[in-house]
């Protein structure tokens, strides 16, 4: 980083949300975290979505948050109303959520349950405990990561889900927004994806850590991911995936990256580090431009999110500090 | 890489304590015991079985023991999965627990739960592992030491091992136990129970994984009874009731102890202990060093698990302290010649 960095710093609004910050998000516009001491921060309200609990995991769709608890809660807070308890699993620990157009899917160990719009709930048991989970963009399926593959699950049909296998610990899963590939962090500081047209196998390797945030460019060509102390965005454009391609890096610094997340609209990516520091890097000349300057005592970045249109990024971190930067005109 | 200033210091870490024990040993009565106690510090507390803990106000989390196999060519390198997702669920509570007590199945083997420590890195940043404590039944563990090898694991893997339902035998087959413990693991802290009355410190904060702590290395002749508080820790007393004791040898799990009196050569020593632990890390499942390099003042401290290997140098050599270098190793048909023929072809 030169001297001469552009900074944005001066537009950004601190937040004191007060707890670890395990997803941050824009509902209708208005900025969301959802927060380790059970409340959720709606633009300066604090709703407790989970009284005594803790969030351990969340998704939104941009109109609900979906919280699951450490006190057996899935709870949906929107932009305006109060929270509204969607299912109750007797204390056991929601571990993963996912959301798409009102459907929701979660798992307890090794339940994994699927929501949809009009409130059917249905069940299925993996092989092992569900860890992350992700919503196919077409039809009604819901991605499974687990121990040795990945399940591809539809909620409404008897048959056994299909399943993606390789050998390993699955953390957190993705599918590219045209449905073509699935991507999975594993225990083992690697990346491993297939397509999903001939469930072709590919592995990224090579991370210091393990990658636990993932995001998707606009146009679905490029996957950001954490884990190195680069930005390491993989090309998904070709029908090969990033089959026996490099890697591009950008935001290269001596920090782990913990947190990225893709501009909706430009090939700007927003990357946050384990000493709290925050970038915007273009993909195309890797020019950074500093969002937070490094703050060490106040955490590492832990949720970082874009509004559906670009102007305004929020992010948070492990140890409650928050912040909200509005893109001058 | 500069080391992350986030990173907390080993002090900051939460310890962790694994709980140990054959089925119906007391591991429960051990727990309920530790909880109900007013030490005035807040647990988080994993367990298989709910239900059992008669405990409110505790953070109580359900695990299934998830033993998963790491993709790293190395055999034996389990991890317990579920422990790596629980442990980051409650990193988002920090500051609401000050430790965490891992409760195993009476059928599980310690060293995934141990290993986790040493292999994930997001562990690693938050927790630290206090001690593995094994209860053990002092009237039916001599049968299972024979007929179930979890319960011979778990007494070879232990840092502390509770002697417990004393009460239930006479003295003579308690000695006999004991001397089958010890035929075992010669190292841990055992201490006499009955319903598991121990002292709160005897189980937690041992700080046994730490190297900092690894002082010496001298087998315990002398069982802490419940009526011992001198609990001093040079060791000083040892030998005391070495002379009642019967001798066992264990057909299958034994310790190897090796001595030099000398400094090693660290370009011999570092490859030996690092191919060894290779080549037998599926039999070993515990060891421990403290070395005299040659060219180094300070005393080099190692400790592993399996093929995973720790170790530092720790604090210098004092001038009246005679520069000497001791390995130990527990586990499963160990070749005594061949560990101690190659720990002597190090000497300097």
């Amino acid at each position: 980083m030169g001297e001469d960095q552009v900074s944005l710093t001066q537009h950004v609004v601190p937040i004191e949300a007060g707890a670890h910050v395990v997803h941050a998000a824009f509902l209708d516009g208005q900025p969301v975290l959802a927060l380790g001491d059970g409340v959720v921060w709606v633009n300066e309200r604090r709703v407790v979505a989970h009284p005594e609990g803790a969030i351990l995991s969340a998704a939104n769709d941009g109109k609900w948050l979906v919280t699951g608890g450490d006190d057996g809660r899935l709870v949906a807070t929107g932009s305006g109303g109060p929270s509204e308890p969607l299912a109750d699993e007797k204390g056991n620990w929601i571990d993963a959520v996912a959301t798409r157009e009102g459907a929701v899917a979660w798992s307890v160990a090794k339940q994994i349950r699927a929501r949809d719009s009009g409130g059917h709930v249905k069940s299925w048991t993996a092989p092992t405990s569900g860890r992350g989970l992700a919503f196919l963009p077409k039809g009604y399926r819901v991605a499974v990561a687990h121990y040795n593959g990945v399940s591809l699950w539809f909620p409404n049909a008897a048959a056994e889900p299909t399943l993606l296998e390789w050998k390993g610990s699955h953390l957190d899963v993705t599918v590219s927004p045209d449905g073509r590939f699935l991507v999975t962090s594993m225990q083992e500081n690697s990346l491993h994806g297939w397509r999903l047209s001939d469930a072709r196998n590919m592995r990224m390797t090579g991370y210091p850590g393990k990658t636990r945030s993932v995001s998707w460019s606009h146009d679905g060509n490029w996957l950001a991911t954490s884990g190195a102390d680069a930005c390491v965005v993989w090309p998904f454009k070709d029908k090969d995936g990033p089959m026996g391609k490099a890697p591009r890096e950008c935001g290269v610094r001596p920090q782990r990256i913990t947190q990225v997340a893709f501009h909706p609209r430009a090939l700007v990516v927003a990357v946050g580090y384990a000493d709290g520091l925050v970038l915007l890097c273009r993909l195309g000349d890797g020019a950074e431009i500093l969002v937070r300057n490094s703050t060490p005592e106040a955490g590492a970045i832990s949720a970082l999110a874009w509004d559906s249109k670009g102007s305004r990024l929020m992010f948070g971190t492990d140890a409650g500090a928050a912040g909200l930067l509005t893109l001058p005109a | 890489m500069a080391a992350p200033l986030t990173e907390n210091s080993s002090a900051d870490k939460i310890p962790v304590t694994v709980l140990t024990g054959y089925l119906g040993a007391g591991k429960t009565t051990l727990l309920n015991r530790i909880l109900s106690e007013p030490h005035g510090k807040r647990y988080a507390v994993i367990v298989n079985e709910f239900g059992e803990i008669g405990i409110d106000n505790e953070l109580v989390v359900g695990a299934d023991e998830e033993v998963f196999e790491m993709n790293n060519g190395c055999i034996c390198c389990t991890v317990r999965g579920d422990l790596i997702r629980i442990i980051e669920g409650l990193m988002k509570r920090k500051g609401k627990f000050d430790a965490i007590i891992v409760e195993t199945t009476g059928l599980a083997d310690p060293a995934p739960v141990a290993q986790t420590f040493f292999v994930d890195e997001d562990v690693q940043k938050v927790a630290r592992l206090d001690a593995v404590v094994t209860v053990a039944d002092a009237k039916w563990l001599s049968a299972r030491l024979r007929d179930a090898p979890e319960a011979k694991n778990q007494i070879a893997f232990a840092d502390v091992i509770i002697l417990n339902k004393t009460d239930l035998v006479s003295p003579a087959e308690l000695r006999e136990v004991e001397a089958r413990i010890r035929a075992i693991n010669p190292y841990a802290r055992l201490h006499r129970a009955q319903k598991c009355n121990v002292e709160i410190a005897e189980v937690l904060e041992r700080r046994a994984f730490d190297l900092e702590r690894i002082l010496d290395i001298e087998p315990e002749f002398l069982t802490v009874d419940e009526h011992d508080h001198e609990h001093d820790h040079d060791h000083a007393h040892h030998h005391h009731e070495h002379h009642g004791l019967k001798h066992f040898h264990d057909e299958d799990m034994q310790s190897i102890s090796a001595r030099y009196e000398g400094d090693l050569d660290p370009n011999k020593f570092m490859p030996w202990i690092n191919q060894l632990t290779q080549a037998l890390g599926p039999s070993i499942l515990r060891c421990k060093g403290i070395v005299a390099l040659k060219g180094d003042p300070k005393r080099f401290v190692f400790q592993g698990v399996h093929m995973m290997l720790d170790g530092e140098p720790q604090r210098e050599w004092k001038p009246d302290e005679k520069r000497e270098s001791k390995v130990v190793f527990i586990g499963r048909d160990l070749d005594e010649e061949l560990i101690r023929k190659g720990f002597f072809n190090c000497a300097a």
